[in-house]
Protein backbone atom coordinates (compact mmCIF):
# COMPACT_ATOMS: atom_id res chain seq x y z
CA UNK A 1 0.00 0.00 0.00
CA UNK A 2 1.09 3.53 -0.53
CA UNK A 3 -0.30 6.96 0.17
CA UNK A 4 -0.61 9.77 -2.32
CA UNK A 5 2.78 11.58 -2.36
CA UNK A 6 0.95 14.80 -1.48
CA UNK A 7 0.24 13.31 1.90
CA UNK A 8 3.93 13.74 2.73
CA UNK A 9 4.13 17.34 1.52
CA UNK A 10 3.93 20.08 4.15
CA UNK A 11 3.34 23.39 2.39
CA UNK A 12 2.56 25.31 5.61
CA UNK A 13 5.50 24.04 7.67
CA UNK A 14 6.93 27.37 8.75
CA UNK A 15 7.36 29.60 11.77
CA UNK A 16 4.01 30.53 13.32
CA UNK A 17 0.76 28.96 12.25
CA UNK A 18 -0.42 26.98 9.26
CA UNK A 19 -3.03 29.71 8.66
CA UNK A 20 -3.17 33.51 8.61
CA UNK A 21 -6.14 34.09 10.89
CA UNK A 22 -4.07 35.32 13.83
CA UNK A 23 -0.46 35.61 14.92
CA UNK A 24 1.51 33.21 17.10
CA UNK A 25 2.13 34.47 20.63
CA UNK A 26 2.91 32.75 23.93
CA UNK A 27 1.18 34.29 26.93
CA UNK A 28 4.26 34.83 29.09
CA UNK A 29 5.95 36.89 26.40
CA UNK A 30 3.23 39.55 26.48
CA UNK A 31 3.19 42.54 28.77
CA UNK A 32 1.28 41.60 31.94
CA UNK A 33 -2.30 42.82 32.12
CA UNK A 34 -3.63 44.62 35.22
CA UNK A 35 -7.39 44.52 35.73
CA UNK A 36 -9.18 47.52 37.30
CA UNK A 37 -8.39 47.96 40.98
CA UNK A 38 -5.25 45.87 40.59
CA UNK A 39 -7.28 42.65 40.62
CA UNK A 40 -5.61 39.44 39.40
CA UNK A 41 -8.52 37.41 38.09
CA UNK A 42 -11.34 38.68 35.91
CA UNK A 43 -14.29 36.39 36.68
CA UNK A 44 -16.42 36.42 33.55
CA UNK A 45 -19.83 34.80 33.87
CA UNK A 46 -21.37 34.06 30.48
CA UNK A 47 -24.86 32.55 30.32
CA UNK A 48 -26.09 30.95 27.11
CA UNK A 49 -29.79 31.66 26.63
CA UNK A 50 -31.13 29.51 23.84
CA UNK A 51 -34.32 28.63 22.04
CA UNK A 52 -34.49 25.20 20.41
CA UNK A 53 -37.15 24.96 17.69
CA UNK A 54 -39.20 21.78 17.98
CA UNK A 55 -38.14 21.03 14.40
CA UNK A 56 -34.35 20.64 14.60
CA UNK A 57 -32.02 21.35 11.71
CA UNK A 58 -28.92 19.30 10.92
CA UNK A 59 -27.39 21.74 8.46
CA UNK A 60 -24.58 22.24 8.95
CA UNK A 61 -24.89 20.28 12.22
CA UNK A 62 -27.36 19.78 15.07
CA UNK A 63 -26.63 22.00 18.06
CA UNK A 64 -25.65 20.41 21.39
CA UNK A 65 -28.71 20.14 23.60
CA UNK A 66 -31.12 20.00 20.65
CA UNK A 67 -34.12 17.69 20.10
CA UNK A 68 -33.37 13.98 20.33
CA UNK A 69 -36.57 11.99 19.92
CA UNK A 70 -38.96 11.60 17.02
CA UNK A 71 -41.23 14.61 16.47
CA UNK A 72 -42.63 16.07 18.64
CA UNK A 73 -39.86 15.96 21.26
CA UNK A 74 -41.79 17.69 24.02
CA UNK A 75 -39.33 16.27 26.53
CA UNK A 76 -36.28 18.21 25.34
CA UNK A 77 -38.18 21.22 24.07
CA UNK A 78 -39.73 21.85 27.47
CA UNK A 79 -36.66 20.89 29.48
CA UNK A 80 -34.71 23.60 27.62
CA UNK A 81 -37.58 26.06 28.13
CA UNK A 82 -37.44 25.26 31.84
CA UNK A 83 -33.97 26.81 31.82
CA UNK A 84 -35.25 29.97 30.16
CA UNK A 85 -38.37 30.41 32.33
CA UNK A 86 -37.08 29.20 35.71
CA UNK A 87 -33.36 28.46 35.79
CA UNK A 88 -32.41 31.77 34.23
CA UNK A 89 -34.34 33.68 36.89
CA UNK A 90 -32.53 31.74 39.59
CA UNK A 91 -29.29 32.87 37.95
CA UNK A 92 -30.43 36.50 37.71
CA UNK A 93 -31.30 36.44 41.41
CA UNK A 94 -27.95 34.88 42.26
CA UNK A 95 -26.14 37.60 40.31
CA UNK A 96 -28.21 40.33 41.99
CA UNK A 97 -27.46 38.93 45.44
CA UNK A 98 -23.72 39.44 44.99
CA UNK A 99 -23.86 42.47 42.72
CA UNK A 100 -22.35 40.60 39.77
CA UNK A 101 -22.66 41.79 36.20
CA UNK A 102 -22.66 38.99 33.62
CA UNK A 103 -22.76 38.45 29.87
CA UNK A 104 -25.89 36.85 28.46
CA UNK A 105 -25.22 35.14 25.14
CA UNK A 106 -28.67 35.17 23.63
CA UNK A 107 -30.24 33.73 20.52
CA UNK A 108 -32.03 36.36 18.46
CA UNK A 109 -35.15 34.25 18.93
CA UNK A 110 -35.04 34.81 22.69
CA UNK A 111 -35.15 38.58 22.08
CA UNK A 112 -38.05 38.20 19.65
CA UNK A 113 -40.08 35.77 21.70
CA UNK A 114 -39.43 36.93 25.27
CA UNK A 115 -38.99 40.71 25.45
CA UNK A 116 -39.60 40.56 29.23
CA UNK A 117 -36.32 38.71 29.57
CA UNK A 118 -34.49 41.37 27.59
CA UNK A 119 -36.00 44.05 29.81
CA UNK A 120 -34.98 42.20 32.98
CA UNK A 121 -31.43 41.78 31.69
CA UNK A 122 -31.28 45.44 30.79
CA UNK A 123 -32.55 46.67 34.14
CA UNK A 124 -30.01 44.48 35.94
CA UNK A 125 -27.21 45.95 33.83
CA UNK A 126 -26.00 42.74 32.24
CA UNK A 127 -24.39 42.67 28.81
CA UNK A 128 -26.06 40.93 25.87
CA UNK A 129 -23.84 38.97 23.48
CA UNK A 130 -25.28 37.75 20.18
CA UNK A 131 -25.54 33.97 20.04
CA UNK A 132 -26.92 33.28 16.56
CA UNK A 133 -30.58 33.24 15.58
CA UNK A 134 -31.92 30.17 17.32
CA UNK A 135 -30.45 26.75 17.95
CA UNK A 136 -30.88 25.84 14.29
CA UNK A 137 -28.46 28.65 13.46
CA UNK A 138 -25.28 26.61 13.50
CA UNK A 139 -22.25 27.67 11.48
CA UNK A 140 -19.57 25.53 9.85
CA UNK A 141 -17.79 25.37 6.53
CA UNK A 142 -20.43 24.33 4.04
CA UNK A 143 -22.91 27.00 5.09
CA UNK A 144 -23.17 29.38 2.15
CA UNK A 145 -21.53 32.72 2.77
CA UNK A 146 -24.71 34.66 2.01
CA UNK A 147 -26.66 32.52 4.47
CA UNK A 148 -24.06 32.99 7.16
CA UNK A 149 -24.02 36.75 6.61
CA UNK A 150 -27.80 36.84 6.84
CA UNK A 151 -27.81 34.72 9.98
CA UNK A 152 -25.40 37.09 11.72
CA UNK A 153 -27.42 40.15 10.66
CA UNK A 154 -30.70 38.57 11.73
CA UNK A 155 -29.35 37.76 15.17
CA UNK A 156 -27.99 41.28 15.68
CA UNK A 157 -31.15 42.93 14.34
CA UNK A 158 -33.44 40.93 16.60
CA UNK A 159 -31.44 41.73 19.70
CA UNK A 160 -31.06 45.39 18.78
CA UNK A 161 -34.79 45.70 18.23
CA UNK A 162 -35.61 44.29 21.66
CA UNK A 163 -32.73 45.73 23.67
CA UNK A 164 -32.25 49.06 21.94
CA UNK A 165 -28.56 48.47 21.37
CA UNK A 166 -26.57 46.31 19.00
CA UNK A 167 -24.39 43.70 20.71
CA UNK A 168 -20.60 44.07 20.47
CA UNK A 169 -19.86 40.44 21.17
CA UNK A 170 -20.61 37.17 19.39
CA UNK A 171 -20.69 33.54 20.50
CA UNK A 172 -21.27 30.90 17.84
CA UNK A 173 -23.28 27.80 18.68
CA UNK A 174 -20.80 25.17 19.91
CA UNK A 175 -18.13 27.83 19.16
CA UNK A 176 -18.21 26.50 15.59
CA UNK A 177 -17.11 28.75 12.76
CA UNK A 178 -16.57 28.50 9.02
CA UNK A 179 -13.55 29.89 7.18
CA UNK A 180 -15.66 33.02 6.60
CA UNK A 181 -16.89 33.70 10.12
CA UNK A 182 -14.09 35.93 11.43
CA UNK A 183 -14.41 38.15 8.36
CA UNK A 184 -18.21 38.24 8.45
CA UNK A 185 -18.33 39.08 12.16
CA UNK A 186 -15.96 41.99 11.57
CA UNK A 187 -17.98 43.17 8.56
CA UNK A 188 -21.12 43.07 10.69
CA UNK A 189 -19.54 45.59 13.04
CA UNK A 190 -18.90 43.23 15.93
CA UNK A 191 -15.98 43.98 18.23
CA UNK A 192 -15.27 40.54 19.62
CA UNK A 193 -16.12 36.86 19.47
CA UNK A 194 -15.76 34.17 22.14
CA UNK A 195 -15.24 31.07 20.01
CA UNK A 196 -11.49 30.33 20.11
CA UNK A 197 -10.43 28.59 23.32
CA UNK A 198 -6.70 28.78 22.67
CA UNK A 199 -5.73 31.37 25.28
CA UNK A 200 -6.51 32.85 28.68
CA UNK A 201 -6.38 36.50 27.65
CA UNK A 202 -8.03 38.38 24.78
CA UNK A 203 -6.13 38.59 21.49
CA UNK A 204 -6.74 40.04 18.03
CA UNK A 205 -7.33 38.31 14.73
CA UNK A 206 -5.37 39.69 11.77
CA UNK A 207 -8.49 41.61 10.71
CA UNK A 208 -8.79 43.39 14.07
CA UNK A 209 -11.66 41.40 15.59
CA UNK A 210 -10.89 40.54 19.23
CA UNK A 211 -11.24 37.01 20.58
CA UNK A 212 -12.24 36.70 24.22
CA UNK A 213 -11.59 33.04 25.06
CA UNK A 214 -14.53 31.33 26.74
CA UNK A 215 -13.02 28.16 28.23
CA UNK A 216 -15.20 25.24 27.14
CA UNK A 217 -13.55 22.77 29.51
CA UNK A 218 -14.74 24.80 32.50
CA UNK A 219 -18.33 25.02 31.27
CA UNK A 220 -21.22 23.40 33.10
CA UNK A 221 -22.02 21.57 29.87
CA UNK A 222 -18.59 19.93 29.70
CA UNK A 223 -18.18 19.10 33.38
CA UNK A 224 -21.76 18.23 34.32
CA UNK A 225 -23.43 17.07 31.11
CA UNK A 226 -20.51 15.55 29.20
CA UNK A 227 -18.25 14.36 32.01
CA UNK A 228 -21.21 13.55 34.28
CA UNK A 229 -19.71 15.22 37.33
CA UNK A 230 -21.80 16.68 40.16
CA UNK A 231 -22.42 20.38 40.70
CA UNK A 232 -20.12 20.14 43.72
CA UNK A 233 -17.35 18.70 41.57
CA UNK A 234 -17.93 21.51 39.05
CA UNK A 235 -17.67 24.11 41.82
CA UNK A 236 -14.52 22.46 43.16
CA UNK A 237 -12.91 22.63 39.73
CA UNK A 238 -13.77 26.30 39.36
CA UNK A 239 -12.38 27.10 42.81
CA UNK A 240 -9.19 25.21 41.99
CA UNK A 241 -8.92 27.19 38.75
CA UNK A 242 -9.38 30.48 40.55
CA UNK A 243 -6.76 29.60 43.15
CA UNK A 244 -4.26 28.75 40.46
CA UNK A 245 -4.94 31.80 38.30
CA UNK A 246 -4.73 34.16 41.26
CA UNK A 247 -1.13 33.04 41.73
CA UNK A 248 -0.01 33.49 38.13
CA UNK A 249 1.98 36.51 37.02
CA UNK A 250 -0.27 39.12 35.43
CA UNK A 251 -4.02 39.36 35.12
CA UNK A 252 -5.91 36.27 34.02
CA UNK A 253 -9.53 35.47 33.11
CA UNK A 254 -11.69 32.81 34.72
CA UNK A 255 -14.58 32.28 32.28
CA UNK A 256 -17.67 30.60 33.71
CA UNK A 257 -19.82 29.49 30.80
CA UNK A 258 -23.14 28.33 32.23
CA UNK A 259 -26.45 27.12 30.88
CA UNK A 260 -29.77 27.76 32.65
CA UNK A 261 -31.19 24.30 31.93
CA UNK A 262 -28.03 22.70 33.36
CA UNK A 263 -26.80 24.74 36.33
CA UNK A 264 -30.17 26.37 37.07
CA UNK A 265 -31.83 23.19 38.35
CA UNK A 266 -32.99 23.17 41.97
CA UNK A 267 -30.46 20.56 43.07
CA UNK A 268 -27.54 22.33 41.41
CA UNK A 269 -28.19 26.05 41.85
CA UNK A 270 -27.16 26.13 45.52
CA UNK A 271 -23.67 24.96 44.64
CA UNK A 272 -23.43 27.63 41.94
CA UNK A 273 -24.75 30.41 44.19
CA UNK A 274 -22.23 29.51 46.88
CA UNK A 275 -19.47 29.34 44.27
CA UNK A 276 -20.00 32.77 42.76
CA UNK A 277 -20.52 34.36 46.17
CA UNK A 278 -17.24 32.83 47.25
CA UNK A 279 -15.41 34.01 44.14
CA UNK A 280 -16.86 37.53 44.28
CA UNK A 281 -15.66 37.86 47.88
CA UNK A 282 -12.08 36.96 46.99
CA UNK A 283 -9.80 40.00 47.14
CA UNK A 284 -8.19 39.05 43.78
CA UNK A 285 -11.51 38.89 41.90
CA UNK A 286 -12.94 41.36 39.43
CA UNK A 287 -16.37 40.09 38.38
CA UNK A 288 -17.08 41.65 35.00
CA UNK A 289 -18.94 41.07 31.73
CA UNK A 290 -17.06 40.26 28.54
CA UNK A 291 -17.23 43.75 27.03
CA UNK A 292 -15.66 45.32 30.13
CA UNK A 293 -12.85 42.77 30.07
CA UNK A 294 -12.19 43.46 26.40
CA UNK A 295 -12.17 47.21 27.10
CA UNK A 296 -9.74 46.86 30.01
CA UNK A 297 -7.47 44.70 27.87
CA UNK A 298 -7.70 47.00 24.84
CA UNK A 299 -6.73 50.03 26.92
CA UNK A 300 -3.45 48.29 27.79
CA UNK A 301 -2.43 47.32 24.25
CA UNK B 1 -2.03 -9.68 7.90
CA UNK B 2 -1.42 -11.96 10.86
CA UNK B 3 -3.50 -12.65 13.95
CA UNK B 4 -0.56 -12.20 16.38
CA UNK B 5 1.70 -9.19 15.87
CA UNK B 6 4.71 -11.49 16.53
CA UNK B 7 6.61 -8.74 18.28
CA UNK B 8 7.52 -10.36 21.58
CA UNK B 9 7.57 -13.64 23.46
CA UNK B 10 5.08 -14.29 26.21
CA UNK B 11 6.57 -13.64 29.63
CA UNK B 12 4.54 -13.98 32.79
CA UNK B 13 4.88 -11.28 35.45
CA UNK B 14 5.63 -13.89 38.13
CA UNK B 15 9.23 -15.07 38.85
CA UNK B 16 11.01 -12.64 36.58
CA UNK B 17 14.60 -11.60 37.37
CA UNK B 18 14.49 -8.47 39.55
CA UNK B 19 15.14 -5.13 37.91
CA UNK B 20 17.11 -2.65 40.00
CA UNK B 21 16.76 1.07 39.48
CA UNK B 22 19.51 3.53 40.42
CA UNK B 23 19.67 4.48 44.09
CA UNK B 24 17.55 1.48 45.05
CA UNK B 25 14.39 3.23 43.89
CA UNK B 26 11.33 1.06 43.35
CA UNK B 27 9.70 2.60 40.31
CA UNK B 28 11.09 4.57 37.39
CA UNK B 29 8.69 7.48 36.87
CA UNK B 30 8.89 9.21 33.53
CA UNK B 31 6.68 12.04 32.42
CA UNK B 32 5.85 12.22 28.72
CA UNK B 33 4.42 15.56 27.59
CA UNK B 34 3.08 15.35 24.07
CA UNK B 35 4.29 18.53 22.39
CA UNK B 36 2.16 18.49 19.30
CA UNK B 37 1.09 20.45 16.28
CA UNK B 38 -2.28 19.72 14.75
CA UNK B 39 -2.88 21.23 11.32
CA UNK B 40 -5.99 23.32 10.80
CA UNK B 41 -6.60 21.96 7.29
CA UNK B 42 -4.66 18.72 6.81
CA UNK B 43 -5.03 16.58 3.69
CA UNK B 44 -7.51 13.71 3.93
CA UNK B 45 -6.25 10.27 4.86
CA UNK B 46 -8.15 7.27 3.48
CA UNK B 47 -8.40 5.58 6.89
CA UNK B 48 -8.91 8.34 9.42
CA UNK B 49 -10.42 11.79 9.62
CA UNK B 50 -8.26 14.39 11.33
CA UNK B 51 -11.17 16.41 12.69
CA UNK B 52 -14.76 15.53 13.48
CA UNK B 53 -16.10 18.76 11.98
CA UNK B 54 -15.57 20.41 8.61
CA UNK B 55 -12.33 22.42 8.69
CA UNK B 56 -11.70 24.58 10.59
CA UNK B 57 -12.69 22.59 13.67
CA UNK B 58 -12.36 25.68 15.82
CA UNK B 59 -12.66 24.08 19.24
CA UNK B 60 -10.47 21.11 18.35
CA UNK B 61 -7.75 23.26 16.85
CA UNK B 62 -7.87 26.05 19.41
CA UNK B 63 -7.92 23.64 22.35
CA UNK B 64 -4.61 22.18 21.14
CA UNK B 65 -3.22 25.62 20.36
CA UNK B 66 -3.73 26.37 24.06
CA UNK B 67 -0.80 24.01 24.73
CA UNK B 68 1.66 26.16 22.89
CA UNK B 69 0.32 29.59 23.85
CA UNK B 70 -0.46 28.98 27.52
CA UNK B 71 -0.40 25.57 29.11
CA UNK B 72 2.95 24.11 28.05
CA UNK B 73 4.69 26.75 30.12
CA UNK B 74 2.45 26.18 33.12
CA UNK B 75 2.87 22.38 32.96
CA UNK B 76 6.64 22.56 32.44
CA UNK B 77 7.09 24.85 35.44
CA UNK B 78 5.14 22.46 37.66
CA UNK B 79 7.17 19.45 36.49
CA UNK B 80 10.42 21.26 37.09
CA UNK B 81 9.36 22.49 40.52
CA UNK B 82 8.76 18.90 41.63
CA UNK B 83 11.86 17.45 40.01
CA UNK B 84 10.35 15.58 37.06
CA UNK B 85 12.09 15.98 33.68
CA UNK B 86 10.12 15.42 30.50
CA UNK B 87 10.58 12.91 27.71
CA UNK B 88 8.81 14.61 24.88
CA UNK B 89 6.58 12.93 22.37
CA UNK B 90 7.17 15.52 19.66
CA UNK B 91 5.30 16.39 16.49
CA UNK B 92 8.57 17.34 14.88
CA UNK B 93 7.02 20.12 12.76
CA UNK B 94 6.64 21.97 16.05
CA UNK B 95 10.36 22.71 15.59
CA UNK B 96 9.31 24.90 12.63
CA UNK B 97 5.99 26.27 13.88
CA UNK B 98 6.81 27.05 17.48
CA UNK B 99 10.56 26.56 18.03
CA UNK B 100 10.21 28.55 21.25
CA UNK B 101 8.34 25.65 22.86
CA UNK B 102 10.91 23.11 21.70
CA UNK B 103 13.78 25.30 22.89
CA UNK B 104 12.13 25.64 26.29
CA UNK B 105 11.84 21.87 26.68
CA UNK B 106 15.45 21.42 25.54
CA UNK B 107 16.68 24.06 27.98
CA UNK B 108 14.95 22.21 30.81
CA UNK B 109 16.99 19.11 29.97
CA UNK B 110 14.11 17.16 28.48
CA UNK B 111 14.60 14.29 26.07
CA UNK B 112 12.86 14.18 22.67
CA UNK B 113 11.45 11.27 20.75
CA UNK B 114 9.39 11.42 17.60
CA UNK B 115 5.61 11.44 17.46
CA UNK B 116 5.63 11.92 13.68
CA UNK B 117 5.65 15.11 11.65
CA UNK B 118 2.19 16.33 12.64
CA UNK B 119 -0.44 14.72 14.80
CA UNK B 120 -2.77 15.15 11.83
CA UNK B 121 -0.67 12.94 9.46
CA UNK B 122 -1.27 9.26 9.89
CA UNK B 123 1.07 6.39 9.04
CA UNK B 124 -1.56 3.83 8.02
CA UNK B 125 -0.99 2.71 4.43
CA UNK B 126 2.41 4.36 4.08
CA UNK B 127 4.78 2.29 2.03
CA UNK B 128 8.25 1.59 3.36
CA UNK B 129 9.90 4.50 1.58
CA UNK B 130 7.27 6.90 2.90
CA UNK B 131 7.79 5.67 6.41
CA UNK B 132 11.55 6.00 5.99
CA UNK B 133 10.96 9.58 4.93
CA UNK B 134 9.14 10.48 8.16
CA UNK B 135 11.74 8.70 10.29
CA UNK B 136 14.60 10.47 8.51
CA UNK B 137 12.73 13.78 8.72
CA UNK B 138 12.24 13.22 12.47
CA UNK B 139 15.89 12.43 13.13
CA UNK B 140 17.10 15.38 11.08
CA UNK B 141 14.57 17.89 12.36
CA UNK B 142 15.11 17.15 16.05
CA UNK B 143 18.88 17.12 15.62
CA UNK B 144 18.82 20.49 13.87
CA UNK B 145 16.52 22.05 16.46
CA UNK B 146 17.93 20.61 19.68
CA UNK B 147 21.25 18.86 19.02
CA UNK B 148 19.66 15.67 20.34
CA UNK B 149 19.44 12.38 18.49
CA UNK B 150 16.06 10.81 19.03
CA UNK B 151 16.10 7.39 20.66
CA UNK B 152 12.40 6.60 20.69
CA UNK B 153 9.17 6.61 18.74
CA UNK B 154 5.52 7.05 19.54
CA UNK B 155 3.62 6.64 16.31
CA UNK B 156 1.88 9.80 15.06
CA UNK B 157 -1.60 9.74 16.60
CA UNK B 158 -0.76 6.08 17.41
CA UNK B 159 -0.97 5.07 13.74
CA UNK B 160 1.32 2.25 12.62
CA UNK B 161 2.25 0.00 9.80
CA UNK B 162 3.69 -3.49 10.22
CA UNK B 163 7.05 -2.05 9.15
CA UNK B 164 7.29 0.73 11.72
CA UNK B 165 9.15 -1.11 14.45
CA UNK B 166 11.54 -2.81 12.01
CA UNK B 167 12.38 0.54 10.46
CA UNK B 168 12.95 2.52 13.66
CA UNK B 169 15.26 -0.27 14.90
CA UNK B 170 17.14 -0.12 11.60
CA UNK B 171 17.64 3.63 12.08
CA UNK B 172 19.18 2.92 15.48
CA UNK B 173 16.35 3.98 17.75
CA UNK B 174 16.27 2.23 21.12
CA UNK B 175 12.68 2.23 22.24
CA UNK B 176 9.07 2.22 21.16
CA UNK B 177 6.25 3.63 23.27
CA UNK B 178 3.51 2.00 21.23
CA UNK B 179 3.09 -1.32 23.04
CA UNK B 180 1.02 -1.58 26.20
CA UNK B 181 1.56 -5.16 27.26
CA UNK B 182 3.71 -4.68 30.38
CA UNK B 183 4.74 -2.55 33.37
CA UNK B 184 8.43 -3.33 32.76
CA UNK B 185 10.65 -2.73 29.73
CA UNK B 186 10.45 -5.65 27.35
CA UNK B 187 12.40 -6.89 24.38
CA UNK B 188 10.76 -6.38 20.98
CA UNK B 189 11.85 -8.53 18.05
CA UNK B 190 12.46 -6.74 14.77
CA UNK B 191 14.19 -7.73 11.54
CA UNK B 192 16.98 -5.29 12.47
CA UNK B 193 17.61 -6.53 16.01
CA UNK B 194 16.02 -5.72 19.31
CA UNK B 195 14.06 -2.71 20.38
CA UNK B 196 12.92 -1.94 23.89
CA UNK B 197 9.25 -1.63 24.60
CA UNK B 198 9.11 1.33 26.97
CA UNK B 199 6.01 1.22 29.15
CA UNK B 200 3.88 4.20 28.19
CA UNK B 201 0.28 4.32 29.33
CA UNK B 202 -3.12 4.78 27.88
CA UNK B 203 -4.87 4.17 31.18
CA UNK B 204 -3.27 7.02 33.12
CA UNK B 205 -2.84 9.22 30.06
CA UNK B 206 -4.54 12.52 30.83
CA UNK B 207 -6.60 12.15 27.66
CA UNK B 208 -8.07 8.88 28.93
CA UNK B 209 -8.52 10.29 32.40
CA UNK B 210 -10.51 13.30 31.25
CA UNK B 211 -12.20 12.12 28.05
CA UNK B 212 -12.60 8.37 28.34
CA UNK B 213 -13.11 8.02 32.10
CA UNK B 214 -14.48 11.55 32.60
CA UNK B 215 -12.53 12.10 35.78
CA UNK B 216 -12.52 15.30 37.72
CA UNK B 217 -9.08 16.89 38.10
CA UNK B 218 -8.82 15.60 41.66
CA UNK B 219 -9.88 12.10 40.68
CA UNK B 220 -7.17 12.05 38.04
CA UNK B 221 -4.55 13.25 40.52
CA UNK B 222 -5.63 10.51 42.91
CA UNK B 223 -5.36 7.97 40.07
CA UNK B 224 -1.75 8.94 39.47
CA UNK B 225 -0.87 8.55 43.14
CA UNK B 226 -2.57 5.13 43.34
CA UNK B 227 -0.85 3.95 40.18
CA UNK B 228 2.47 5.05 41.62
CA UNK B 229 1.95 3.43 45.03
CA UNK B 230 1.02 0.07 43.59
CA UNK B 231 3.93 0.01 41.14
CA UNK B 232 6.31 1.09 43.93
CA UNK B 233 5.03 -1.71 46.16
CA UNK B 234 5.76 -4.23 43.41
CA UNK B 235 9.18 -2.75 42.54
CA UNK B 236 11.33 -2.86 39.40
CA UNK B 237 8.50 -1.22 37.52
CA UNK B 238 8.00 1.73 35.19
CA UNK B 239 5.30 4.36 35.53
CA UNK B 240 4.72 6.70 32.66
CA UNK B 241 2.61 9.83 33.00
CA UNK B 242 1.63 10.80 29.43
CA UNK B 243 0.38 14.36 29.25
CA UNK B 244 -1.07 16.94 26.91
CA UNK B 245 -0.57 20.47 28.16
CA UNK B 246 -3.94 21.58 26.78
CA UNK B 247 -5.56 19.07 29.14
CA UNK B 248 -3.42 18.87 32.29
CA UNK B 249 -2.42 22.53 32.00
CA UNK B 250 -5.97 23.85 32.23
CA UNK B 251 -6.33 26.09 35.26
CA UNK B 252 -8.65 23.71 37.12
CA UNK B 253 -6.37 20.70 36.61
CA UNK B 254 -2.87 21.98 37.15
CA UNK B 255 -3.19 22.47 40.93
CA UNK B 256 -4.33 18.91 41.71
CA UNK B 257 -1.69 17.60 39.27
CA UNK B 258 1.03 19.56 41.07
CA UNK B 259 -0.13 18.02 44.35
CA UNK B 260 0.08 14.52 42.86
CA UNK B 261 3.64 15.13 41.66
CA UNK B 262 4.57 16.50 45.09
CA UNK B 263 3.14 13.40 46.75
CA UNK B 264 4.97 11.04 44.39
CA UNK B 265 8.23 12.90 44.88
CA UNK B 266 7.85 12.96 48.67
CA UNK B 267 7.24 9.21 48.87
CA UNK B 268 10.93 8.51 48.30
CA UNK B 269 10.48 5.40 46.16
CA UNK B 270 10.34 7.15 42.78
CA UNK B 271 13.20 7.50 40.33
CA UNK B 272 12.14 10.54 38.30
CA UNK B 273 13.90 10.05 34.99
CA UNK B 274 13.82 10.24 31.21
CA UNK B 275 12.89 7.35 28.97
CA UNK B 276 16.43 6.98 27.64
CA UNK B 277 17.76 6.55 31.17
CA UNK B 278 15.29 3.72 31.74
CA UNK B 279 16.43 2.09 28.51
CA UNK B 280 20.07 2.34 29.59
CA UNK B 281 19.47 1.04 33.12
CA UNK B 282 17.40 -1.87 31.85
CA UNK B 283 19.80 -2.84 29.09
CA UNK B 284 22.71 -2.86 31.54
CA UNK B 285 20.91 -5.60 33.47
CA UNK B 286 20.20 -7.90 30.52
Amino acid sequence: MTLDPGYLAYPHRRHGYDHDLYAWSAIHERRPIAWPGGKRVAVWICVSLEWFPLIPSDTPFRAPGHMQTAYPDYRHYTAREYGTRVGFYRLLDAFAKIGATASIAMNGAIAERYPEIVADIGSAGHEIIAHSTDMNGTIATGLAEAEERALIAQSLDAIEKAAGARPRGWLSIARSQSWNTVRLLKEAGLGYCCDWVNDELPWRFANGLVNLPLNHELSDRQIITVQQQSADSYAQSVRDAFDWLAGEPGGRILPLHVTPYIIGLPYRIDAFEALIADLAARPEAWVAPGGAIVDAWTAQQ
Amino acid sequence: MRPDPELYAFSRYRDRPAIEWPGGKRVAVWVAPNLEYYEIDPPAHPKRKAWTRPHPDVVGYAHRDHSNRVSHWRMADVMERHGFPGSVSLSVALCQHHPEVVADANARGWEFFSHGIYNTRYAYEMDESQERAIIEDSIRTVRDATGQTIRGWLAPALTHTVNTLDLIAEYGLDYTCDLYHDDQPQRVRTRSGDLISMPYSLEVNDHYGFFIYNMSPREYADTLVRQFRRLADEGGTVMCIPLHAYLIGQPHRIGPFAEALAEIAADGRAWPCRAGEIADAWRAQQ
